[in-house]
């Protein structure tokens, strides 16, 4: 024993690829992805630090440029609008809002989705019927018209809306958890585990949770777009958040009643809002290229 | 002069790896009404040659050579003229018949189209002739089967329809790729009979494409035999099986198990007391007759089986897709809920256990699975798949005593014990395999459970696999249940053999006497519908060839369960079940076993 | 078939109910009335006014009286448009909608499936990756950010067409409203469109007909179409859900007098019976197609009929 035990130490372990590995090569060849993630990346970093950097501030009116086009010798990068108001810096937080927005609403969603559609799942039957038919009423809903419902009668709060718009999304997260935990249940390397002694927990914890991350991932990337539309949508009814803080979708919405006059006031916060949903959905579909099982 | 001649064929494909030279510089012809077998395992350009000479290869694939087919150049026609060969003059059927059909168009319009696209001829006319074809692969009521969708169909049904549609126009060459591989064994007796049959009235000459060397015995003249992609030798059937050339074909020849091979009795070792007993098992899954308002029905998947197994003994259970031997597997695991019966592992009932000894009782018993790739966890390494059973069983020990563990049981399972860091999809099937054994083996076993382990592997892995299985056998006195669709296989490897049918025993033998004697009608056309891999005794054999399908385990026949395919069939028989009785060397589940009839 | 209708039009009876209460409640539980706006009402003239609208009733018995009402066609009286019931107010509304929200999913069907095909057909070509491209940006560019977009271009900048409402009644100004709205359905559809018949046409049956000598174009039309449709038909319900509710924001940016802007108004007036009727009509409406959708695919796939 001893011996052998020296040996194995002795020889050289292959180091392995794990399918995560594979996953990002083959997600850093997809050109689109890789700079739509860089593009992100940039994003986030500028809508964080960038006000830090502005000599104005979101709701500072200067009344000397009211309405001014770009220009860099009044340092307006993107001009003011009605109020005198630095767009540049508006455009910025209205990019933390939204972002912000779709970050925690997609995280709600995470929560309540995994969990839903893990255990009705994993434990099947009659909880599975009952947990699903009750998705398949929330479904037939016209939920976007409860949540601007909600946002006229409770008022505009930032909080109510991540936690509406993460009700709504956790749906379709509960449906793809639990399709994709119900074909682990019955594949054999879980059979082979319960064989083996391997508790439930350890069962679920080891090997049906690690092979659900792949899904849920590419599913995080393509629900946060469709979070911040939503909330922009909200934004550009005028329920979203109140004035004078902001957010894209209340700016394309002051910018197209004033398209006429002043078009860079709907251009900018457009440009912004059109490009980050754009590189959300490319890496979306990059990643699912990348790490869905069915195309393996 | 031959009616295709194909000289110099090489096959490349394009890939993000690189180029795949998938055949290399193949030269073959086929005469007229001849039946070509080509045979090889996984990956050796067989499929590709074919598909290459009409056109079918995948995008990125690249055909090179000649194929000389009546007087034109297969690879130098245009597409045009080239689908007018297809379909026409060459036709083709596939493995899957289950996907070879477009499941959401009926029969008629599948194969009118065909006939319509290279004929002149009204609706009616082809549709005529359609019928007629049917009616030809002994499709029964063909007029009804014509407005069918292929759903409806069974398994052979369909293959039947694939080789109707592509017989319609009368060609001169019918490829036929994997035809019967993922059919039953005794469906695959059928279909083969039908090809015989059609070659010799009409003259068809055949292609035949196979890992089966029993397949290619029993049809085919001439045999082309390939690996990696190159002819490792051809020739007239007789030459190839009985005086082989090439030191592969006597490989492959040697590596297939043999239904008539020499009949050494394998001794069980001395019966001491039964290490797993099961008694009157049934499995019961409820099922949905149509949608979710539907009537609940119970497919009945085990009825009612009891078997013993004593230490260091392999039972063999064989039987077609349908007859629940896999849940047989699960059930005696616990893996699924049962609905009546015991099962008694060194004495104690697991159905008594509690959750924490039935825990420990699995230390006692594994399972080893199909599909090599699908029962290893993917975001495993193969380290941590190994070690998880002795982590879970053994928490208290050390790192290292668990490495060392891990390694020593790899390399006794022939793998160098140096992968414990690797990830399965690095490993191919056989190895795959490999660490699934090891798995299984490393909490040192009473019983292994093999369900259909060398199914997914090609003959000469399968042969390691299973040598390697009775190595282990005889180190560690391991009882094996060994369950296959295999007969070859499962004769090769057990002591003991049971068949079964839709849920029910029919026969339990030693190998010996289920082989030389079978009793029961089914085990007797199960055994005459495994094609034998020697050309002159597979074409001597009078075959038991079984009429129809499998009917529905959730509907299946009253009385014996095998009786509206048993053509000794009697009254009695519909209407009383018949138990086991012990028939000299057998136990068997018929009413007129050891009558003369059967004899 | 018919057997299956039914049973699935049981089915939908309880999302109908939930729908209703759902709405009904939420709105009655938030804070405001539909007479705060009207400042300086006597007490006695709001109780009159409360009476007349049955809201002095306890909440579960106005709910039962809601319920009946609706299930013979009324939606109650309107509170802020006092001559008008809601019933009236919708039927004014739902034929502009109607015709918007038809004419967008007609166009979104259309061209969304063509280019979808075309995608597929010449996978990996020019042709895919533009059609593709535009998808993509399709998808990604909001349509209340496209309709200001488009009337900025066509209506101000170019003048070829007016900027919206309804105007002479031509079908000019139903023109940027319809396009606004059935873009991002396009580019969901042609997407769709796509992937599913890559993997079609990748499928062992088409493999058969191909060997079949088959030309291509035979073999796409009557074997690889329907098929490759079928996801598009499932999503046709989700379409519907997401054109009525951009339909809202479309109707308000090019001044659409349809049911929209009920809705909007309705809220911001705590108008409680127009917003219910709204609402309610638009749930019937999306969970009856969502039925229709369900009995179509049950009608072309031919696994399904039987269940
Ligand atoms: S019991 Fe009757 S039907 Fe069954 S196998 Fe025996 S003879 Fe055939």
């Amino acid at each position: 024993m001893i011996a052998s035990a020296q040996a194995v130490q002795g020889q050289e372990e292959v180091a392995g690829r794990s399918l995560w590995v594979d996953a990002w090569r083959t997600l850093r060849k997809n050109r689109a992805a890789t700079v739509s993630g860089i593009v992100i990346g940039i994003m986030a970093v500028l809508v964080v630090v960038g006000p830090w950097f502005s000599p104005y501030s979101y709701d500072f009116t200067d009344w000397s440029n009211l309405s001014i086009g770009p220009s860099l010798e009044t340092g307006h990068l993107f001009g003011t609008d009605t109020l005198g108001r630095d767009l540049f810096v508006r455009t910025l937080y209205g990019g933390r809002i939204s972002l912000m927005v779709g970050l925690s609403a997609t995280l709600v969603s995470l929560l309540i989705g995994i969990s839903y559609g893990a255990v009705a799942g994993y434990f099947g039957g009659r909880l599975d019927n009952l947990m699903m038919r009750i998705v398949d009423i929330l479904y037939a809903m016209p939920f976007m018209f409860f949540v601007i419902l909600l946002m006229v009668f409770f008022g505009r709060n930032l909080f109510l809306i991540f936690v509406a718009l993460g009700a709504i999304i956790w749906l379709d997260m509960a449906r793809i958890v639990r399709g994709q935990t119900l074909s682990l249940k019955h594949r054999e390397f879980v059979e082979a585990a319960r064989a083996q002694g391997v508790g439930t927990f350890a069962v679920i914890r080891r090997h049906i949770v690690p092979n659900l991350l792949g899904v849920v991932a590419v599913y995080v990337t393509l629900t946060i777009p469709q979070v911040i539309l939503m909330e922009s949508f909200l934004s550009f009814l005028g329920l979203g958040v109140q004035e004078p803080m902001t957010s894209w979708g209340a700016l394309v919405k002051d910018g197209s009643d004033e398209m006429q006059s002043s078009p860079w006031l709907l251009l900018f916060p457009a440009v912004f809002l059109a490009m980050t949903l754009f590189c959300f959905n490319f890496l979306g579909d990059g990643m699912r290229d990348a790490l869905d099982p069915k195309d393996r | 002069m031959s009616l295709l001649e194909v000289r110099n064929l090489h096959v490349r494909f394009d890939t993000a790896d690189g180029e795949v030279h998938a055949v290399r510089n193949l030269s073959f012809e086929l005469d007229r009404g001849e039946t070509l077998g080509v045979v090889g395992e996984s990956g050796s350009g067989k499929s590709q040659t074919v598909l290459s000479l009409i056109g079918l290869l995948a995008d990125n694939g690249r055909a090179s050579g000649s194929a000389m087919f009546d007087g034109q150049d297969l690879f130098n026609l245009s597409p045009g003229a080239l689908r007018s060969i297809r379909g026409r003059r060459i036709s083709m059927i596939f493995q899957d018949p289950m996907t070879s059909l477009n499941p959401y168009l009926t029969v008629a319009e599948q194969m009118v189209q065909v006939v319509r696209e290279h004929d002149r001829m009204t609706r009616r006319a082809a549709r005529d002739r359609c019928l007629e074809m049917l009616e030809a692969v002994k499709i029964p009521d063909a007029a009804e089967r014509l407005d069918c969708y292929p759903h409806e169909l069974s398994g052979g049904m369909r293959q039947r329809v694939m080789i109707a549609a592509s017989l319609l126009l009368d060609p001169q060459i019918l490829v036929a790729d994997e035809p019967t591989t993922a059919l039953d064994v005794t469906v695959q007796a059928q279909i083969l009979e039908l090809m015989k049959d059609l070659n010799r009235r009409l003259g068809t000459a055949i292609i035949l494409i196979t890992h089966d060397l029993g397949v290619i015995a029993g049809l085919c003249e001439r045999v082309i035999v390939m690996h990696d992609g190159e002819l490792k030798e051809q020739g007239n059937v007789r030459d190839v099986f009985y005086r082989p050339r090439h030191s592969y074909t006597k490989a492959l020849l040697k590596a297939v198990p043999r239904l008539d091979a020499e009949q050494v009795e394998r001794l069980a070792p001395a019966a001491d007391s039964s290490l797993l007993s099961v008694d009157g098992l049934k499995v019961h899954f409820p099922v949905r007759t149509g949608g979710w308002l539907g009537e609940k029905r119970p497919l009945r998947a085990v009825d009612g089986v009891n078997l013993d197994l004593r230490s260091g003994e392999t039972l063999g259970i064989v039987g077609e897709s349908g007859c629940g031997k896999s849940t047989l597997a699960r059930a005696i695991l616990r893996l699924v809920p049962t609905t009546a019966g015991n099962v008694c592992l060194l004495g104690q009932s697991m159905g008594d256990l509690d959750k924490r000894a039935l825990r420990e009782m699995r230390r006692d018993a594994q399972v080893i699975f199909q599909d090599p790739l699908a029962s290893l966890n993917p975001r495993m390494t193969v380290g941590n798949i190994v070690s998880e059973p002795l982590r879970t069983h053994f928490p208290e020990l050390g790192a290292d005593e668990v490495r060392t563990r891990v390694a020593d049981v790899l390399r006794r399972v022939g793998l160098s014990g140096r992968e414990l860091n690797r990830y399965p999809h690095e490993f191919s099937g056989g190895q795959c395999q490999r660490i699934g054994i090891a798995r299984a083996l490393v909490l040192k076993p009473k019983v292994i459970i093999c369900d259909e382990p060398v199914s997914a592997l090609d003959v000469s892995i399968q042969a390691q696999i299973v040598n390697l299985l009775m190595d282990l056998q005889a180190e560690f006195g391991l009882a094996l249940i060994f369950i296959a669709h295999d007969l070859a296989v499962v004769r090769h490897i057990s002591h003991r053999i049971m068949v079964m049918y839709l849920g029910r025993i029919m026969e339990v033998a030693s190998r010996k006497a289920l082989y030389e004697t079978p009793h029961h009608p089914y085990t007797r056309a199960l055994i005459s519908a495994v094609p034998i891999p020697d050309p002159d005794k597979e074409r001597d054999r009078d075959r038991e060839l079984l009429p129809g399908d499998l009917p529905s385990p959730v509907d299946p026949p009253s009385g014996c369960r095998f009786r509206t395919r048993c053509r000794f069939a009697q009254d009695r028989c519909r209407t009383e079940a018949p138990q086991l009785r012990q028939l000299t060397d057998s136990l068997v589940a018929c009413h007129r076993a050891g009558e003369a009839v059967l004899v | 078939m018919l057997r299956y209708a039914t049973r699935r039009f049981l089915g939908a009876l309880p999302t109908l109910f939930i729908l209703i209460a759902l709405a009904f409640f939420l709105i009655r539980v938030a804070p405001g009335g539909p007479f705060d706006s009207e400042k300086a009402l006597l007490p006695e003239v709001e109780a009159n006014l409360r009476a007349a609208y049955n809201l002095d009733e306890p909440l579960h018995q106005q709910f039962a009286r809601y319920v009946w009402g609706l299930a013979q066609a009324d939606f109650g009286p309107s509170f802020q448009y006092r001559d008008y019931t809601v019933t009236e107010l919708i039927m004014t509304g739902f034929p502009v909608s109607l015709r918007l929200g038809g004419m967008a999913i007609t166009l979104a069907l259309l061209v969304g499936v063509t280019a979808g095909s075309l995608a597929a057909l010449r996978q990996n070509t020019r042709t895919d990756y533009a059609v593709m491209s535009a998808s993509m940006t399709g998808i990604s560019i909001p349509n209340f950010v496209m309709a200001p977009l488009l009337i900025l271009i066509f209506a101000v900048y170019l003048g070829w067409l007016p900027a919206g409402g309804l105007g002479d009644g031509s079908p000019r100004n139903m023109v940027l409203p319809v396009i606004a709205l059935a873009l991002p359905q396009i580019a969901y559809i042609s997407r769709l469109t796509r992937g599913s018949m890559i993997e079609v046409l990748r499928s062992n049956f088409i493999r058969t007909a191909r060997a079949q000598g088959l030309p291509m174009h035979k073999i796409v039309l009557r074997h690889a179409l329907k098929p490759a449709l079928l996801p598009v038909v499932s999503y046709l319900g989700p379409a519907t859900a997401a054109v009525i509710t951009g339909s809202v924001v479309i109707e308000q940016i090019f001044g659409v007098p349809g049911l929209g802007r009920f809705f909007v108004q309705g809220a911001l007036n705590r108008d409680y019976t127009l917003v219910m009727g709204v609402v309610v009509f638009y749930g019937v409406l999306i969970i009856a197609f969502n039925l229709l959708v369900d009995l179509a695919y049950a009608w072309l796939d031919p696994k399904v009929k039987y269940s």
